[in-house]
């Protein structure tokens, strides 16, 4: 099965792309595979590169792959619940990440969690640096994941659904956490993400992903304006609005049907058979991912 | 568009009651857990027992001098008495000097069987969990070689193979004791390694582990930081229990005539020694099978307690 299939996703430096579409999509996939953290076996990479800095990362092995991890690149996961180890103090969980990538001592790395905590806004964090993960809040936790993504100064950050666990308004803290160390940091933010309303705040460049493919790329403002993969656009058809007239009498739009399974993806467009501009056409070849305007890709032969 | 996530004010600082956070003292995962065991009355007085026999053997012997080979046989068979409190054996030996000593022998061959059969099963559980695949399937078959062997015939015929020659490389007393060890801990070990390795399987997929790996944690740091103390809490569990089957095996070695030498009283030989004279002598075999009763009795209790205060599931 190929869970992701001919992705091709470019980041620049200190650029925030977001990565969107269903679950069961591929999003999360694509972004445990830039850091090989899918298990090989069963897992492979049949084809194709990750391209970091100039450097192909596929044929590295787990060594090189750690010094990677966290150094240059971060990882903020979507379940801060259940992310952190239970018998630590979150302390020693940012300071193990510094002492492995930095060698500092123990105490310097400790001094240097406290200084993390205090970064990503939890309050007191000379005391909090001794607590356990069970003491924390799911959001403070998430902070605290952050705090260790971004302890070593990862050029790429990459944030797997980061507020899918959190209740509404600590997803707005944690997005504003994000785009402020972004800012204060300067490095760039692979957010991935299904609410296109997270998009639209924090993105420069949107991906959309559709059944393991890349569907539609653009800047978020074109996106936004001028979407053209009829998936993209039944997407931001189906965000809740409150501005439209009648939003409170009308139904919310959503897109028909489900992702299909990858074990057998239909022919041609794998939209096809939940699109409404669908023809014949669609389902006899694959659409290949053309430019329609600078920066903006598309998968559509519409 | 950018109204759909409401923003909030609050961005830094999260809302949660700071004063609070900071009064609240430092629950450690070993203070909850010793919380959670002072609620399980019978293990806390079985450790206060558990201790009692500890310290006794440990210290005993300085205070109740009388020397555990003094023969005075005007005093044979007798009676617990002033002169005896625990009477005496069939050479008038004191029975509360020879219990003391060898509580000593039979505590530390439970205690030195425990760590043999924790280290390796833990290790095997450990390599098998954590590689899965064709090294878990021959360790697991391995494991199970083991369980299927009968205990009781191999100890035998292993002591009779090795006594002599580890007699003669460490003296009658060490060699005795490092073979009962090695053998009582080499067949206990089983129960632990499936218990390590089922941890682990479930363990090793959770997101923490998943999350020390994306942060560049090697796969020897991921096993040793954040997998195995996360699965110690029932290793501990298990290791108090071989505690007490590791001295009811030495007794029963012992009782055999297999286990130390007879001028060596561990509780088990004290036992053998006594059989024969039952009926007149009731006390020599009493106060032993006491010894042991109580303490295996004990260390189970205590495993009982450690296994509600370690078990997270459970509300206590």
């Amino acid at each position: 099965m190929r869970a992701v299939d001919g992705v091709d996703i470019r980041i620049g430096a200190g650029e925030t792309v977001c990565v969107v579409g269903e679950s069961g999509c591929g999003k999360t996939v694509t972004a445990m595979t830039v850091l090989k953290l899918i298990a090989m076996p069963p897992g492979k990479i049949v084809a194709g590169r990750i391209l970091w800095r100039g450097r192909d990362l596929v044929p590295l092995d787990t060594d090189s792959m750690r010094k990677i991890r966290a150094r240059e690149i971060g990882i903020v996961f979507q379940e801060p619940m259940t992310s952190l180890n239970p018998v630590f103090t979150v302390g020693e969980q940012i300071a193990e990440v510094l002492r492995l990538h930095e060698g500092l001592s123990r105490r310097a790395a400790l001094d240097r969690a406290t200084e993390m905590l205090r970064l990503v806004h939890i309050p007191n964090p000379q005391r909090r640096v001794h607590d356990y993960p069970h003491q924390f809040s799911g959001g403070m936790r998430q902070r605290v994941m952050i705090a260790m993504a971004l302890a070593c100064n990862p050029k790429l950050v990459i944030a797997d659904e980061p507020t899918t666990a959190l209740d509404v308004t600590i997803q707005a803290q944690i997005l504003d956490l994000i785009a402020e160390m972004k800012e204060r940091l300067g490095m760039a933010v692979m957010l991935i993400t299904h609410a296109m309303g997270v998009v639209a705040e924090v993105a420069q460049r949107v991906v959309v992903m559709y059944a393991g493919k890349v569907v539609e790329e653009a800047p978020v403002g074109e996106l936004f304006a001028n979407p053209r993969h009829p998936y993209t656009q039944g997407l931001i058809r189906s965000i809740p609005r409150l501005d439209r007239a009648g939003a409170g009498k009308a139904r919310l739009e959503a897109i028909p049907g489900t992702v299909p399974s990858l074990l057998a993806p239909p022919p041609g467009c794998r939209f096809a058979p939940r699109c409404r501009h669908a023809t014949e056409a669609c389902r006899a070849a694959e659409p290949p991912l053309r430019e329609v305007a600078p920066g903006h890709k598309v998968a559509c032969i519409l | 568009m950018a109204g759909s996530i409401p923003a909030s004010a609050t961005a830094d600082g999260a809302p949660v009651p700071a004063a609070a956070a900071a009064q609240r003292p430092l629950v450690s995962p070993w203070a909850e857990a010793w919380r959670r065991f002072r609620k399980h009355r019978l293990a806390v007085v079985s450790a206060v027992i558990l201790a009692f026999i500890i310290l006794a053997v440990l210290f005993g012997p300085f205070i109740w001098t009388v020397p555990i080979n003094e023969i005075d046989f005007r005093a044979r068979l007798q009676g617990p008495s002033w002169d005896h409190p625990l009477g005496t054996d069939d050479l008038g030996q004191d029975l509360l000097a020879r219990m003391l000593y060898g509580g000593r022998i039979s505590l530390a061959v439970g205690f030195a069987a425990m760590l043999v059969a924790v280290l390796i099963g833990t290790t095997v559980g450990a390599v098998a969990g954590i590689a899965s695949g064709p090294v878990d399937a021959a360790l697991m078959w391995v494991t199970d070689l083991f369980l299927s062997l009968p205990e009781l015939p191999l100890l035998l015929l292993v002591i009779y193979l090795f006594r002599e020659p580890l007699r003669a490389l460490v003296g009658p007393e060490m060699g005795i004791f490092i073979l009962i060890v090695a053998v009582i801990g080499g067949f206990r070990w089983m129960p632990v390694a499936r218990l390590v390795r089922a941890q682990f399987f479930s363990l090793r997929e959770k997101e923490f582990v998943e999350a020390a790996r994306a942060l560049g944690a090697s796969t020897p740091r991921l096993v040793v930081r954040h997998i195995l103390p996360n699965a110690l809490g029932p290793v501990i569990v298990a290791a108090t229990i071989d505690i007490a089957a590791a001295i009811i095996a030495e007794s029963t070695l012992s009782f055999l005539g297999l286990g130390f030498p007879p001028d060596v009283p561990t509780w088990g030989r004290l036992l053998y020694d006594a059989k024969d004279q039952l009926d007149y002598a009731p006390h020599w075999a009493l106060f032993p099978g006491l010894a042991i009763f109580l303490t295996v009795l004990t260390i189970n209790f205590v495993g009982d307690g450690l296994r509600d205060a370690l078990d997270p599931r459970r509300v206590v």
